[in-house]
């Protein structure tokens, strides 16, 4: 359903992103890494257009994205993510941060967009933190109210972009749980992470990355068993 | 000359009266000088012709003295168009322009102020950019802003003071008249500094609960 064809990206005169050629099939789980700045976010970006690519077609549903402006928001709203840094709406209670897209863009009545809120904060584990604002949570439960604002749009697939980076071990481990949950139901997963034992838990296929370009697309297994690249080797002895 | 507040009491009421003249212009300028400084701020988000247009605007209302742009509009420009605006049109409409240059760049500051990644979670879940501006970036920019906002208006209250020069009789040209029919400059001008300092200490006041009602954090 999500495919990138020669996509690249420069910022002024640095290359981000080098002649980048992925297809993302449904309903499986993808782990990107790679080394820092070897372009994993940016890739992940591209896909909902949150960086416009300087070159190349980002085809989604059979749209390109790159062309096709009126289609943005409608394909936007079928693809999730989840920020680094969790990025909830700070004046909106944990219940409100939920309710706004399903509001303004799903044009659902107030209660319907409750009873879909709460549903959702439930499932994450947050029900007893419904009005409580952004400030008042705890990062682990900011990222996942994030999580829980992401998944009641019911998207197709779900954007992760290094999800757990501003978290400490525990909060980490509280997250992982709630994005493990969401392997196999359905969703096309494309997670950008450093934490490679859970790449190896919950993926399907690793993407990895380096040097702006993407070096191997492998089975999970067949990638930490015997890497193709001496590049994924050398990444794979410095994790140990 | 001893004090003597029996010579001008009579004058009180007439003092007073005052207060509804400069309310009036302050209040009208308050409002129009919101509304283009809201228009100005989201306009200018965008690089542009636009944006160097209103760069210029602001420019010239912020680095010329309001007295100056007063005389220039009342007196000035008549002399080239001969249409001659009454001085309540003069007053409203420079006090708007004038406020909206002062409001338009403590918006920018409050839009600036606003995390980027929560306007890009918006964006990502398919929010449009009408709603991200009115739902995301507006209410939290305001919220940032409003003590310098509630500034901004004070100065608007005190420098409505120098509408006296159009022959607007608000409080200050008021006290000039009494003066001249009591020839007593004391007492009036005690009066009217301390109308001008009660209805500022409202409106910090006002604003101070509205702080409180915004709060979130």
């Amino acid at each position: 359903m999500i495919k990138l064809e020669n996509v690249s990206k420069k910022f002024h005169d640095t290359v981000v992103l080098k002649n980048v050629n992925i297809e993302f099939e449904p309903e499986k789980t993808y782990a990107i890494i790679g080394s820092s700045g070897a372009g994993k976010s940016t890739l992940l970006r591209c896909i909902n257009l949150l960086e416009k690519p300087s070159t190349g077609k980002v085809i989604v549903d059979g749209v390109d994205l790159t062309k096709d402006k009126a289609q943005l928001n409608p394909i936007r709203e079928k693809i999730g993510m989840v920020f680094q840094n969790f990025n909830l709406f700070a004046h909106m209670s944990a219940k409100k941060n939920v309710m706004f897209a399903l509001l303004k863009v799903k044009k659902m009545s107030q209660e319907e967009a409750e009873i879909e809120a709460v549903k959702q904060l439930t499932n994450v584990g947050l029900a007893h933190r419904l009005d409580n604002y952004p400030h008042q949570l705890s990062g682990g439960e900011k990222q996942r109210v994030a999580i829980a604002r992401a998944l009641a749009m019911h998207p197709k697939a779900i954007l992760f972009d290094e999800p757990t980076s501003a978290l400490d071990p525990e909060m980490t481990q509280e997250v992982l749980k709630v994005i493990k949950a969401l392997n196999h139901t359905g969703m096309t997963n494309i997670i950008v992470t450093h934490e490679i034992k859970f790449a190896q838990e919950v993926a399907d296929i690793i993407i990895f990355m380096n040097n702006a370009e993407i070096l191997e697309v492998t089975n999970t297994k067949e990638f930490f068993e015997k890497p193709k690249t001496d590049r994924a080797k050398e990444f794979l002895s410095n994790m140990i | 000359m001893k004090v003597n507040f029996g010579a001008i009491v009579e004058y009180i009421p007439y003092l007073l009266g005052g207060i509804l003249v400069t309310l009036e212009i302050a209040i009208a300028a308050a409002l129009l000088g919101s509304l283009l400084a809201l228009i100005f701020s989201l306009l200018s988000r965008k690089k542009g012709i636009l944006q160097s247009a209103i760069k210029v605007f602001i420019d010239f209302f912020r680095g010329t003295p309001l007295l100056f742009q007063l005389a220039f509009f009342h007196f000035g420009i008549p002399q080239i168009t001969g249409i001659i605006p009454t001085p309540y049109i003069s007053a409203l409409v420079v006090f708007s322009l004038n406020s909206s240059a002062y409001l338009a760049e403590i918006l920018r500051a409050g839009i600036e102020s606003i995390d980027k990644g929560q306007i890009e979670a918006a964006h990502a879940l398919g929010v449009k950019s009408w709603d991200i501006s009115f739902s995301i970036i507006i209410p939290q920019a305001l919220r940032n802003v409003l003590p310098a906002i509630m500034n901004e208006f004070i100065t608007l209250v005190k420098e409505t003071s120098v509408v006296s020069m159009i022959s607007l009789t608000d409080i200050m040209r008021r006290q000039q008249i009494v003066s001249a029919a009591t020839y007593r400059f004391f007492e009036p001008l005690l009066v009217i500094g301390i109308i001008y300092l009660v209805m500022n200490i409202v409106l910090s006041n006002i604003g101070k609960i509205l702080e409180r009602k915004l709060k979130y954090d």
